[in-house]
């Protein structure tokens, strides 16, 4: 063997943590708060019914964390999506029903008035130069009153059902038994990943770069399938994959390969990290934080097609508060304020924890008080925990400087007998 | 205050520190320091970057408490535990760091007293604050009105203004850690003085330097760390013509460990044809029209030439590059950028990287890199499009790349996944460096490349320039440091105010010839 691939898996696991110690803390907290609340509600938390509930409960709430994420991860803030959401939603709503306009052309119709919007906020940001917490404020209270102006403070019930399949719909496929192409897609799902994987770890090992043993990529491989599965049986059990579920996949997957694998998304976090370095670079900063703000808000119009969609009504009040839940999602989720860190896959993992959470409290009878007070509870502690962490990697905490010279010198200690041959 | 231990006639040293040693992760920062700081002296301490100098200063001051590190620290005979830095400012010391801890909005009076005001009951005396404050500005010898902001100041009235908050501590050992690396030649003239001013105020001052010149000028005794360790202590006195005892060479040697037979690469490879020229380069202030920043820059750059640009802080040096490239700095006016007898258009940076041209900021940290990021993407960040393919990366070729860039960079890390911000100046330089030569640059442009580096890792940063330019590029090298114009280029311009003065080739180039024409102002007719 080359000596580049003789890492071992310890010490390996132990850099990949240390790089991402809060989104595998968070997966590990995601797993840990869905077994407290299976035992808690007595097995209601993972019932084929409940997870179905879980996913259209949270769809819009996960397409925003996405576009926040990508926000957050300028540098920046969006305070209106909640307004967005809630515009975007009423002036659906009239075309559908005042206007008698089909869905397939107010979808579309939509989701460009959500990117105008988006350009409109982009465009002080990034040409002007105004704080994206003070346009955004202001996008917040505009969105507002012209949601309120265009509905006349009256909600607009009910909607056609062409627009409410896509947050209520199914997969098509037999009603009776287990569904079948749910069941054929997480499986075509999970030969894509496994693929992928050991795709990934042959073209690593063709360029001499250090690599997994085989066998823990195959436990890898065996843990993805095994969830998957486990996952889409649950489905299949009910009704199927909810279409909601199938736009959420797409979107997951897409976002998460730009930010990771493409030119566009490495231009996105070198904005956040220094705008300063990445315009000397070569990046045209202001064109990407424009773009990002547009994306904003055709993901906010999407979320406001898919709330509108699933409550069967455009309301004056709808949206409120959804852009908290989607900054928390964010930050839960790995983000940092400072900009330049964060992931697609963190925003996910932050804003299903958040989801988990609320469905779990309200299973066991909650209120809503208590919910609201552990949900800040829970976004400030993950936060404090990823400071605590920063500090402790790059060495400037002298506060901790004891805890940290222990912790590390026990690791030292079984260096030199892991690498004795 | 009475020293019981020491007799009254020899008084022991006012700082002793024996046997330092600190550890951090993985590192043994130091192993084994002693160091002795007479009153009334400068102390200079000098040591490759890693040598553990900053760490020392940080023991001694109370950045690392009192039970982080072993070892004695005893001030004026007695023995120190500092627990924070207050403590140690408490016993009377003080240190300025290399990035200035004022706060810009504020005045130099309220800076100077910050925590220390003129106050009674918790309301502030300004009569009385103003006057201590320019008592104590009189004693730095900055003449500023204390109700000047301190963003209205250059830096190194900043840095006065910083001493000047020092001695309101009523400080006894002034602790300076690279005080002049971002000072012209003027201001460092005039800091160093004021360090010989305290020195007979019975003040003593621990200089950190790496610039040889001036700790021979000031200095009293230079310690010598080396691998966290003191490699020697010596004196230094001065002829009557102010001539050092101490040899520079011996100096070096002290610090690297070895003879360094030269400070500066051998030129290698043949000087080609004008490749790239500038003409008639104007550059306006970005915020105040109409203030002319730079003023009809006309140069020409042949392969393989590393030209020089000597000039003073201010001379418009890093405007001009920045303007050049891809008009980053302020508002451009006029001028043309020619390769081989054609005009480029370069209208933005993407413009410029995709003409050859690649520029090395001077604030390498918050131009030249993404600090939280590793150096595997600040190394591909300007030149994307060499390793993906249609907009998607390839993370392995990425790896490879960037493993292959820093290994010619010769960047010392434990991988191409270590955060920038973890290494040393040195090596960060090195990595920005490496950055530009992915984008396989045909003008390189370099500012101020070696500030704050070490004599090691000076040298390989030298060497790289020299290899590029024999490959065939053009390298302009801005630089204040005259030995390094000197010693690295072959043809040199200098510039004052905006404007080119003066073009010597490197026969006629010394240090004398450069100086008149980099203070040249006004109009030479």
């Amino acid at each position: 063997m080359n000596h580049p691939t003789r890492t071992s898996p310890l010490s390996r696991l132990r850099g990949l943590l240390r790089g991402n110690t809060r989104q595998y803390g968070m997966a590990i907290a995601l797993v840990a708060v869905i077994i407290l609340f299976q035992v808690l509600t007595g097995g209601l938390l993972l019932t084929p019914l409940n997870i179905t509930n879980l996913i259209m409960q949270n769809s819009y709430i996960l397409i925003l964390a996405i576009g926040m994420m990508l926000v957050i991860i300028t540098g920046h803030i969006d305070l209106s999506v909640g307004s967005v959401v809630a515009f975007t939603g009423a002036v659906s709503a009239i075309m559908l029903t005042a206007w008698g306009l089909p869905t397939f052309v107010v979808v579309p119709v939509a989701l460009l008035l959500g990117a105008l919007i988006g350009a409109w906020q982009g465009f002080w940001i990034a040409y002007v130069g105004v704080p994206a917490f003070i346009v955004t404020l202001a996008g917040m209270l505009i969105f507002r009153g012209a949601t309120l102006a265009v509905l006349g403070g009256e909600s607009i019930a009910p909607l056609p059902q062409s627009l409410r399949v896509i947050a209520s719909g199914f997969l098509p496929g037999q009603t009776d038994g287990l569904h079948l192409p749910t069941l054929a897609l997480g499986a075509a799902g999970a030969a894509a990943i496994v693929w992928i994987q050991w795709r990934t770890r042959a073209r690593s090992l063709a360029r001499d770069l250090p690599v997994p043993s085989a066998a823990a990529t195959a436990a890898g491989s065996v843990v993805v399938v095994a969830a998957i599965m486990a996952f889409t049986y649950a489905l299949a059990d009910h009704n199927g994959l909810p279409l909601v579920g199938v736009l959420l996949i797409a979107l997951i997957a897409g976002y998460a390969f730009v930010m990771r694998s493409t030119t566009m998304g490495r231009r996105v976090y070198a904005v956040g990290g220094s705008e300063r370095a990445a315009a000397l670079s070569g990046i045209r900063t202001k064109r990407t934080t424009f773009w990002v703000f547009v994306n904003m808000g055709v993901l906010s119009a999407l979320a406001g097609l898919v709330f509108t969609a699933r409550l069967n009504a455009a309301t004056p009040g709808a949206g409120t508060m959804f852009e908290l839940d989607a900054i928390a999602a964010a930050f839960i989720g790995g983000a940092s304020a400072a900009g330049g860190v964060g992931s697609v896959i963190g925003a996910v993992i932050g804003a299903l924890f958040m989801g988990v959470l609320n469905n779990g409290m309200s299973l066991i009878g909650l209120g809503v008080d208590w919910q609201q007070f552990i949900k800040g509870l829970v976004l400030l502690l993950a936060v404090a925990f990823d400071i605590y962490n920063k500090r402790r990697v790059s060495g400037s905490a002298p506060i901790l400087l004891g805890l940290r010279t222990r912790t590390r010198k026990g690791s030292g200690r079984d260096a030199p007998t892991r690498d004795a041959p | 205050m009475s020293t019981p231990n020491t007799a009254p006639a020899a008084p022991g040293p006012l700082l002793r520190m024996r046997d330092i040693r600190k550890e951090f992760p993985g590192v043994r920062a130091l192993d084994g320091v002693s160091l002795d700081v007479a009153h009334g002296s400068v102390h200079a301490l000098m040591g490759e970057n890693g040598a553990g100098k900053s760490t020392l200063m940080k023991v001694l001051s109370g950045v690392h408490p009192a039970g982080s590190y072993t070892g004695t620290v005893e001030v004026a005979g007695e023995p120190r535990a500092f627990a924070d830095v207050a403590a140690s400012e408490r016993a009377g010391i003080a240190i300025i760091h290399q990035e200035l801890a004022l706060i810009p909005q504020l005045s130099i009076s309220e800076n100077v007293l910050l925590g220390h005001e003129e106050a009674r009951f918790g309301v502030i005396d300004w009569g009385a604050t103003h006057a201590r404050a320019r008592e104590l500005l009189r004693r730095v010898g900055l003449d500023e009105n204390p109700a000047t902001p301190v963003s209205e100041l250059s830096i190194g009235a900043q840095q006065l203004v910083e001493i000047a908050k020092a001695l309101a501590k009523d400080v006894r050992l002034l602790i300076l850690d690279e005080p002049t690396s971002a000072l012209n030649e003027t201001e460092s003239d005039r800091l160093l003085e004021l360090l010989s001013d305290l020195r007979a105020q019975g003040m003593a001052c621990v200089l950190i330097s790496h610039k040889l010149g001036e700790v021979m000028r000031v200095s009293d005794e230079v310690t010598i760390l080396r691998d966290g360790r003191t490699v020697e202590t010596l004196a230094v006195e001065r002829d009557d013509h102010g001539r050092p005892s101490v040899d520079e060479d011996r100096v070096i040697r002290g610090m690297v460990g070895r003879d360094l037979d030269q400070r500066y690469p051998d030129r290698e490879g043949d000087i080609g044809p004008v490749r790239f020229e500038v003409r008639d380069w104007t550059v306006d202030h970005p915020a105040q029209a109409g203030r002319r920043m730079v003023e009809g820059v006309g140069l020409t750059l042949r392969s393989g030439e590393v030209v020089g640009m000597a000039g003073l802080m201010g001379a418009g040096r890093t405007e001009f590059a920045m303007s050049l490239f891809g008009r980053s700095y302020g508002r451009y006016v006029r001028g043309a950028l020619l390769r081989d007898g054609e005009e480029l258009r370069v209208g933005d940076v993407a413009d410029a990287i995709a003409a050859g041209v690649a520029y090395v900021p001077e604030d390498r940290k918050s131009l030249g890199l993404i600090l939280d990021d590793d150096i595997r993407h600040n190394t591909t960040l300007a030149a994307l499009g060499r390793v993906s393919t249609r907009g998607v990366i390839d993370p392995g070729l990425e790896t490879v790349e960037a493993q292959r860039m820093s290994e010619r960079m010769r960047v010392r890390s434990h991988g191409a996944n270590q955060t920038v911000r973890t290494l040393s100046g040195g090596n960060q330089q090195k990595v920005v460096l490496g950055k530009w030569m992915f984008t396989r640059p045909e003008l390189l442009i370099l500012d101020e490349p070696t500030r704050g580096i070490d004599v090691g890792a000076k040298y390989e940063i030298y060497l790289i320039v020299r290899r590029l330019a024999a490959e065939g590029a053009c390298v302009l090298l801005i630089s204040s440091e005259l030995p390094e114009i000197l010693g690295m280029c072959d043809r040199v311009y200098a510039m004052c105010e905006g404007r080119i003065t003066g073009e010597v080739p490197r026969g006629e180039a010394d240090q004398e010839t450069l100086m008149r024409l980099m203070t040249r102002t006004g109009d030479p007719t």
